[in-house]
């Protein structure tokens, strides 16, 4: 074992890069829930971003394209969610399962001539001077661009569930549902819309991992980031700012175990690799004790005659 | 304009008009993907749907239907108790590894030893062995109330990895020539789970799936538990007042599903596999999931409906091979029915209205 192999600098670096996919899934459904619906369809949304990213940018040979693509691919998956569960009114629980189901399969049909295929690579942002200060250039200057714009959604999610009226309709949809129809807000549109902006991010946060992250793409590839991201909003009791540093600490974990198993560690692979999972099934037992933060309606459908 | 209006009691012609209109849904809409796929969708559907079941080789595949449908019905009887009662346990891949892992594990550990005895013992291991992965979640549940949903998946993975180290590791055949893999269990007449009747595809794996319906079928309409799971799922607050211990219930959904899917696992890898190997799993724990709801989480529904998920587990095998039809084509086929039927739903507790609306 070796773990002078492990560069402290691209460590950190790496795990900001572990971290984006996780930070846009999760602030996607962290919006979702605010609503007061439940999507379990955050791997499905994923992988279909995955592949319409990576499709897009390796026939177009932009990757920003591909970016674009992976979001109106994420939103299109999720506006069958809403319309099985705003529409025809159906448990939310079991259309969130039908939605990952149908996304690993149907992903796995669109990306079969794409295996082995090499994306375009995304450029890394030109900060000029501020890349050669040492230390800080090497970890915060060196990334592309979608990595800052994870960054700025968190900030901007929260300065508007915070500070403007559209967040506080939004919130108040999610804690009681028939308070704000009542109100005259239109809930089926406002909860319609808050399901594609999840659908849309993690479709982003699906494409980092096949344009950036990997960079190619595999069946199933995603590998339950989209659960651990439903997780991780329950772990940020639904606060932007704690989401991104739960994003951080898991990305953390993940880039981790990666590099012990690169340093050659005695413990073996398969046992590295499960510890993503375990950890997160430790953190919410560890956080499951208050469920105060959750919106009052969450998982609750609404029709306008009850 | 259109509009709903709740049924004053849900429909029972719709409840099971649902599952046929989703199946007649997905064919007409799969056979759109099919010819998307430049396949002709008349042949597609039929080679999936008839050439198991009538065609020119029914023999050979008639038998499959068995083997396919077992450990769907088997897992799926045992999730559709939770479901009833809004517990979710979604992580039944991960009990169905970690019952094969348990069960060929208590096989090879006597090897070559023959008794009549090892074979029981193996039974009793694979449903130890889902037991307790289930118990996992339960408790956390019970304990600290923390998501069933969440962390039941979360150990899908954590088997998967398990499963991978245990057939390159502890599970792996010494006489294997380095490949992973264990001893094929085939080949150990104690430990296999042979066919009862030579050809009919009928193993121990299949008796237990139809004991396990008509056990959950007296369970749910003759017993209290099954009264006090009902309750649960469909008035929450008069199961409170009745009395319902909500612990013991998800201890014992929970239980329940992961001793199935154990057991399931059990008898796949005993029979129909033979080994423990890296990719041993392929997905039955998550398409039990489409079973359980297509069978309206009822035992005979989910029977019927973990045949036609088998049909098209061997269709989709038939037209992979004769007409080049992806394997993922059939994965999308099956997440589509989940759509249509959760769609179609609808009808059961709301019917549509024509006309303005009046003022109240």
């Amino acid at each position: 074992m070796d773990l002078s192999a492990i560069n402290p600098l691209l460590f950190v670096a790496g795990f900001l890069v572990a971290a984006t996919p996780l930070i846009f899934a999760a602030l996607g459904e962290l919006v979702v829930e605010k609503s007061g619906v439940l999507n379990l369809g955050v791997e499905g949304m994923m992988i279909i971003g995955a592949i319409c990213g990576f499709a897009t940018a390796v026939e177009t040979g932009s990757p920003l394209l591909g970016f674009a693509a992976a979001a109106v691919g994420g939103a299109a998956l999720s506006l069958l969610f809403a319309f099985l569960t705003q529409i025809t009114l159906a448990n939310q629980v079991a259309s969130g399962l039908a939605l990952t189901l149908f996304g690993l399969g149907f992903s796995a049909l669109l990306g079969q001539s794409y295996v082995g295929v090499k994306p375009p690579r995304l450029d890394e942002v030109n900060f000029g001077l501020l890349h050669d200060i040492p230390v800080l250039g090497p970890i915060l200057f060196s990334h592309d661009i979608i990595l800052y714009l994870g960054f700025a959604m968190v900030v901007a999610v929260w300065a508007l569930l915070k500070f403007t009226r559209a967040g506080l309709i939004l919130r108040a949809v999610g804690e009681s549902h028939d308070a704000a129809h009542a109100l005259g807000y239109k809930v089926v549109r406002i909860r319609t819309l808050a399901i594609m902006f999840g659908g849309a991010c993690a479709g982003l946060g699906g494409a980092y991992i096949s344009l950036i992250r990997v960079p190619q793409w595999t069946e199933g590839m995603t590998a339950g980031v989209g659960w651990i991201a439903l997780a991780l909003v329950v772990f940020a009791s639904w606060k932007p700012w704690r989401l991104l540093l739960g994003a951080y600490l898991f990305g953390g974990i993940t880039q981790l175990q990666l590099n012990l198993q690169g340093a050659g560690v005695a413990i073996p692979v398969e046992y590295l690799a499960m510890s993503p999972y375990i950890i997160t099934i430790l953190v919410l037992v560890v956080l499951s004790a208050d469920k105060s933060a959750a919106p009052a309606s969450l998982g609750r459908n609404f029709h306008a005659s009850s | 304009m259109i509009r709903l209006e709740k049924r004053p009691q849900a429909s029972q012609v719709f409840s099971w008009a649902t599952p046929l209109l989703a199946v007649l849904a997905t064919m007409f809409f799969g056979g759109l993907l099919f010819a998307a796929l430049g396949k002709d969708p008349i042949t597609s559907i039929l080679t999936i749907f008839w050439q198991p079941l009538f065609g020119d080789f029914a023999f050979y595949y008639r038998p499959q239907l068995l083997i396919k449908g077992a450990p769907l019905v088997l897992i799926a009887i045992g999730l559709s108790l939770g479901f009833k009662a809004g517990i979710w346990n979604i992580g039944a891949e991960g009990q169905y590894i970690m019952g094969a892992i348990f069960g060929a594990a208590t096989g090879l550990a006597f090897y070559p030893t023959e008794s009549f005895l090892i074979f029981p013992l193996m039974i009793l291991a694979g449903a130890l062995g889902g037991l307790v992965w289930a118990m996992i979640p339960a408790v956390l549940k019970v304990k600290f109330g923390t998501n069933e949903i969440l962390v039941s998946l979360m150990l899908v993975y954590v088997a998967e990895q398990f499963l991978a180290s245990m057939s390159l590791g502890l599970l792996k055949n010494p006489e294997g020539f380095g490949f992973p893999g264990s001893r094929n269990l085939q080949q150990y007449p104690s430990a296999h789970n042979a066919e009862l009747i030579a050809g009919s595809g009928m193993h121990w794996g299949v008796v237990a799936a139809l004991i396990a319906v008509i056990f959950a079928y007296v369970l749910l309409a003759r017993h209290q538990l099954g009264f006090a799971i009902r309750v649960t799922g469909e008035a929450p607050r008069a199961a409170k007042f009745s009395g319902v211990n909500p612990t013991r219930l998800v201890l014992f959904c929970m239980g329940m599903s992961g001793l199935l899917a154990g057991l399931a696992g059990m008898f796949e890898v005993a029979g129909p596999a033979g080994q423990i190997t890296i990719d041993f799993n392929v997905g039955y724990g998550f398409t039990a999931i489409i079973v359980a709801f297509l069978g309206r989480l009822h035992p005979i529904g989910i029977l019927l409906a973990g045949g036609l998920m088998a049909l098209t587990y061997i269709g989709g095998d038939i037209a992979q091979s004769q007409l080049g039809l992806p394997a993922a084509a059939i994965q999308v086929f099956q997440g589509m029915l989940l759509f249509f039927l959760l769609a179609f739903d609808l009808f059961t507790n709301y019917r549509l209205r024509f006309g303005r609306a009046e003022v109240a």
